[in-house]
C-alpha cells in the first residue's frame, strides 16, 4: 500500500472508512499535527492514522492535547487540533477547551463515541460530551454516520476560525469510524460563513466615532487580543501614530503593539502600570479595540473611567454593552473597521495629555524591582527582566497563572505578535508547558520558553516526558517560591496572613527534569542567572531551570479585586523583604 | 421586563437544549417556550418568553444569533404583534353544575372539547389575560379546576400598517436600528 497523500487526491471521489475521511478531512484542512492519546472508542481513527501524512504527537494526559492545540493556535494563528477518546478522555480535554473558550482561540478537538447503537446505555466509557461541553465550545456535533464525517470536520474548522474564533469539538461514534462513504471534500464543504446578523458599523457610526476621535484632549487606546486575531496591529498603529494617542494594553494583548513603541503605555487592569490606570481613569475618550472590558481590567463598573466617553470596536455584538456602556459601538471585524475609521482622522497634536501621562510615572520608576540595589536576594521580576534582556525579547514565552505570569507580563516586554501564550481568561493553571509544547510544533525554529510557577508546573509537569518523547527543545523556567504565590499573596493582603494550604513542598525540579533524560540547574542567586539562561539556550535539547526566588515577594502594583482603578496598592518605597527576609 | 423572542432554529437534535442553556446561563428564567414547524423546510419556529432586565434584551437577541442552529431572531418585545396562547383545562362538574361552566365558557369565547359525568375540558384561545380571566373565574365559581395545560406564548409581528393605526390600537410603530440597538422601545399590552 502506497503511504502519503497522494493515495486520497481530494478530486478524485474514493470510498473509504469513516476513520480515513477523518483524516483525509484533516489533511484537506491543512492538519499536519495532531495532539491526542488514544483509547478504544477511536481506535479505528489511530488505526487509519499511518497512511496520512499527520504527525501524531502522544500527549501524558488528554488535558495536555487541547492546551498543546490551544498553544498551537495562539502561536501561529491557524486551528489546532486536539484528539481523545470518549468517556474520561473526552472529558479531561473540557479544562483546555474551556480555556480555549475564554480566550477566543480556534481549536478543534475530536473526541471518539460509542458506537450509536449503545449510545444513552451507559456503555463502557460512554460519557455524553457534547452536552457537558455545551456552554464551553463555540458549536459542537455528534456525528454518527461516516457520511457527516467530513462535513462536521470542515464545518468546525470553519466555525473554529470566523468570526470570533473558538473551541469546536466533534464526537464521532466508532460505528460511524468503522462505516465507509464516498469522501468527496469539496462536497463537504460547509455553506458559506455569514457573519453575525448584528454586525452594525455605518457610516453615521464611524463619523460619530471620528468626532469623539477628534475632539478628544485626553484620549487612550484599549489594546486587546482581538488585534491579534482581526491581525489588525498595523491599523492600531497608525491610529495611535497620527493621532499621538497613548495605547494601554489588556494581558491577551500584550505583543499585538510594539511594548517598546513610545506611545505603548503598558499593561492595565489589576496588575497594570500605575500610570496606565491612572491615564484611563483621567481619560476623556477610551477606544477599546477587540477587548471585552473584562473585570479583571475595569475594577468596578460604576468606579471605571467615569469622565471618558468610550467608542467600542468589537466583532461580537453580545459583548457591547455587557461590562461597560459605552457610547458608540462599532460592531465588525477590528480591521476593516479601523480601515474605515482612519480616513476620517485627520492627526492630531497630543503632546499635552502624554507629558501629562509621563510626569504621573512620578517614583514608579524609582519603586522598580529593577532599580533596587542588588541585595543578592533572586526576584521573579529579575528573572523576566533577565530572560527578556537574555533573549532580547524574541522568544516565544508561554505563562502559567499567578504571580510569575503577572512579573512576566510587566518585564518581558514582547515588541512581536504571537509571543505570550497565556491563559488570561479562565486562568489556567497548568497551562504553560503544554501550550509551550503546541507554540514549538507551530513555531519550530523559534525558542521558546516556557515559564511556570511550582505549583502549575506541577500539574502537568507529566508532560516532560511528551517533549523528552518527541525531542523538542524547549527551555522551561520553573519559577519556584514554594508557595501558591498568587493565593499567598491574596491571604497576606485580604485574610490576614493566614496562610491556609499555600506552602507547598515540591520535588527537585532539576531531578525531575533529569530522570525524564532533561538537563536542568537551579539558580539562586542573580549571578549565576546569565550563564546559567545561556547554557539552557546553548543546550542542543530541553532544559529546566529552577529559579529558587524569594518566597514572599508580591506582585505589585494591585488593584484589589472590586475597587476602583486609582485605588492600587503601589509598589512599597523599599521591599520590606529586604530588611527582614523572615516575615514575622 | 418581559421579553418575547422569536427564533428559526435548525429542527435537529439538541437545538432546545442549546437555546435553553443559553438563558440558564444568564440565570434567566423561560417564563413560556413554544416550538414548531415554520413556513420554511428544516427549520422551526420558536416564541420565547422571559423575565430579564431591560437592558438584558440586546445581549439575548445577540448571545442567540451566535448558535450555529440559529437562523434569525426577533425580538418582538413591544412591538405591534399578535399574540395568542391555547389552554385546555379541566373542571369537576358533574350534572348539576355543568350549565354554569357551559355559560361561561360561551362569555369567554372558550368550546368545551370533553364532557364526562365528573369533568369537562375547556379549550379556550386567547392572550394570556384573557385565560388567566377564565381560569379566575372558574377558582371563584368553586368550578374545581383540576387540570390545566397552556402551550405558553405564540406571536407573530403585524403586517404593515400605518402609524395612525397602530397608534389608535396603542402600540409602537417598529423601532428603528438605534432603539433596537439599545433596547428602549417601550413595551406595550397587546389589545384583544
Amino acid at each position: 500500500m502506497t503511504h502519503g497523500q497522494s493515495e486520497f487526491d481530494p478530486e478524485v471521489l474514493t470510498r473509504l472508512t469513516g476513520a480515513e475521511l477523518l483524516w483525509a478531512t484533516l489533511v484537506g484542512e491543512g492538519v499536519t499535527e495532531v495532539f491526542g492519546y488514544p483509547g478504544g472508542a477511536i481506535l479505528p481513527a489511530y488505526d487509519a492514522l499511518r497512511k496520512f501524512p499527520i504527525r501524531h504527537i502522544l500527549v501524558r494526559h488528554e488535558q495536555g492535547a487541547a492546551h498543546m492545540a490551544d498553544g498551537y493556535a495562539r502561536a501561529s494563528g491557524k486551528v489546532g487540533v486536539a484528539i481523545a477518546t470518549s468517556g474520561p478522555g473526552a472529558t479531561n480535554l473540557v479544562t483546555g477547551i474551556a480555556t480555549a473558550m475564554m480566550d477566543s482561540i480556534p481549536i478543534v478537538c475530536i473526541t471518539g463515541q460509542v458506537s450509536s447503537k449503545v449510545l444513552g446505555t451507559d456503555a463502557f466509557q460512554e460519557i455524553d460530551i457534547t452536552g457537558i461541553t455545551l456552554p464551553v465550545t463555540k458549536h459542537n456535533f455528534l456525528v454518527s454516520r461516516a457520511e457527516e464525517i467530513a462535513p462536521a470536520i470542515r464545518a468546525a474548522f470553519q466555525i473554529a476560525q470566523s468570526g470570533r474564533p473558538g473551541p469546536v469539538l466533534v464526537d464521532i461514534t466508532k460505528d460511524a469510524q468503522q462505516a465507509t462513504a464516498i469522501f468527496d471534500f469539496a462536497g463537504a464543504k460547509p455553506r458559506a460563513y455569514a457573519p453575525h446578523p448584528m454586525l452594525h458599523c455605518t457610516d453615521q457610526k464611524l463619523h460619530q466615532a471620528a468626532e469623539l476621535i477628534r475632539k478628544a484632549e485626553r484620549p487612550v487606546i484599549l489594546a486587546g487580543h482581538g488585534i491579534l486575531q482581526a491581525r489588525a496591529g498595523e491599523q492600531v498603529r497608525n491610529l495611535a501614530e497620527r493621532m499621538q494617542i497613548p495605547i494601554g494594553m489588556t494581558l491577551l494583548g500584550l505583543g499585538a503593539f510594539p511594548a517598546s513603541h513610545p506611545l505603548n503605555m503598558g499593561m492595565m487592569g489589576m496588575h497594570g502600570e500605575s500610570w496606565v490606570n491612572q491615564a484611563i481613569q483621567e481619560a476623556d475618550l477610551l477606544i477599546a479595540c477587540g477587548m471585552r472590558f473584562d473585570d479583571r481590567v475595569i475594577g468596578t463598573p460604576a468606579t471605571y473611567a467615569t469622565k471618558a466617553k468610550k467608542i467600542h470596536i468589537e466583532i461580537d455584538p453580545a459583548e457591547i454593552n455587557k461590562n461597560i456602556a459605552v457610547d458608540v459601538a462599532l460592531v465588525g471585524d477590528l480591521r476593516e473597521v479601523l480601515e474605515q475609521l482612519l480616513p476620517l482622522l485627520p492627526g492630531r497634536d497630543g503632546s499635552a495629555w502624554l507629558r501629562l501621562i509621563e510626569a504621573s510615572k512620578g517614583t514608579a520608576a524609582v519603586r522598580d524591582i529593577r532599580n533596587l540595589p542588588d541585595s543578592g536576594h533572586l526576584y521573579a521580576a529579575h528573572v523576566m527582566h533577565d530572560l527578556w534582556r537574555i533573549t532580547e525579547g524574541r522568544a516565544i514565552v508561554a505563562t502559567d497563572v499567578g504571580q510569575h505570569q503577572m512579573w512576566e507580563a510587566q518585564y518581558y516586554h514582547h515588541d512581536f505578535p504571537r509571543t505570550l501564550i497565556t491563559s488570561g481568561g479562565l486562568g489556567t493553571m497548568g497551562f504553560a508547558l503544554p501550550a509551550g509544547i503546541g507554540a514549538k510544533f507551530a513555531c519550530p525554529d523559534r525558542e521558546v520558553w516556557v515559564i511556570a510557577g511550582d505549583g502549575g508546573f506541577q500539574m502537568t509537569a507529566s508532560e516532560l516526558a511528551t517533549i523528552a518523547q518527541e525531542k523538542l527543545k524547549i527551555n522551561i523556567a520553573v519559577i519556584n517560591n514554594g508557595y501558591l504565590g498568587m493565593v499567598r499573596q491574596w491571604q497576606e493582603f485580604f485574610y490576614e496572613r493566614n496562610y491556609q494550604s499555600t506552602p507547598l513542598v515540591s520535588p527537585d525540579f532539576v531531578k525531575l527534569a533529569d530522570a525524564h533524560g532533561i538537563r536542568g540547574a537551579a539558580v539562586r542567586t542573580r549571578a549565576e542567572l546569565e550563564n546559567v539562561v545561556n547554557e539552557a539556550r546553548a543546550h542542543d535539547g530541553p532544559f529546566l531551570i529552577n529559579f529558587m526566588v524569594e518566597q514572599e515577594d508580591s506582585v505589585y502594583p494591585m488593584i484589589p479585586a472590586g475597587r476602583a482603578l486609582h485605588e492600587m496598592i503601589r509598589r512599597p518605597d523599599q521591599n520590606p523583604l529586604i530588611e527582614t527576609p523572615q516575615d514575622s | 421586563m418581559l421579553h418575547t423572542f422569536v427564533a428559526y432554529v435548525e429542527d435537529k437534535p439538541g437545538v432546545l437544549t442549546r437555546v435553553a442553556s443559553l438563558f440558564r446561563r444568564l440565570n434567566i428564567n423561560i417564563i413560556s417556550l413554544t416550538v414548531g414547524r415554520s413556513e420554511r423546510t428544516g427549520y422551526s419556529r420558536m416564541t420565547i418568553v422571559a423575565e430579564a432586565s431591560d437592558q438584558a434584551g440586546h445581549r439575548i437577541r445577540a448571545s442567540l444569533y451566535k448558535l450555529e442552529d440559529v437562523a434569525e431572531v426577533d425580538d418582538i418585545s413591544g412591538i405591534s404583534a399578535v399574540t395568542r396562547e391555547l389552554a385546555l383545562i379541566k373542571v369537576a362538574a358533574n350534572a348539576e353544575n355543568r350549565s354554569g361552566v357551559f355559560e361561561l365558557a360561551e362569555v369567554f369565547r372558550a368550546r368545551i372539547v370533553d364532557l364526562a359525568p365528573e369533568s369537562m375540558m375547556i379549550e379556550i384561545t386567547g392572550v394570556e389575560s384573557k385565560i388567566e380571566g377564565l381560569i379566575q373565574v372558574l377558582n371563584e365559581r368553586e368550578n374545581r379546576v383540576l387540570e390545566v395545560c397552556r402551550s405558553g406564548k405564540m406571536t407573530m409581528r403585524r403586517g404593515h400598517h400605518t402609524s395612525r393605526v397602530l397608534r389608535a390600537m396603542g402600540v409602537s410603530a417598529e423601532p428603528s436600528p438605534s432603539d433596537r440597538e439599545s433596547n428602549e422601545s417601550p413595551s406595550s399590552e397587546e389589545p384583544e
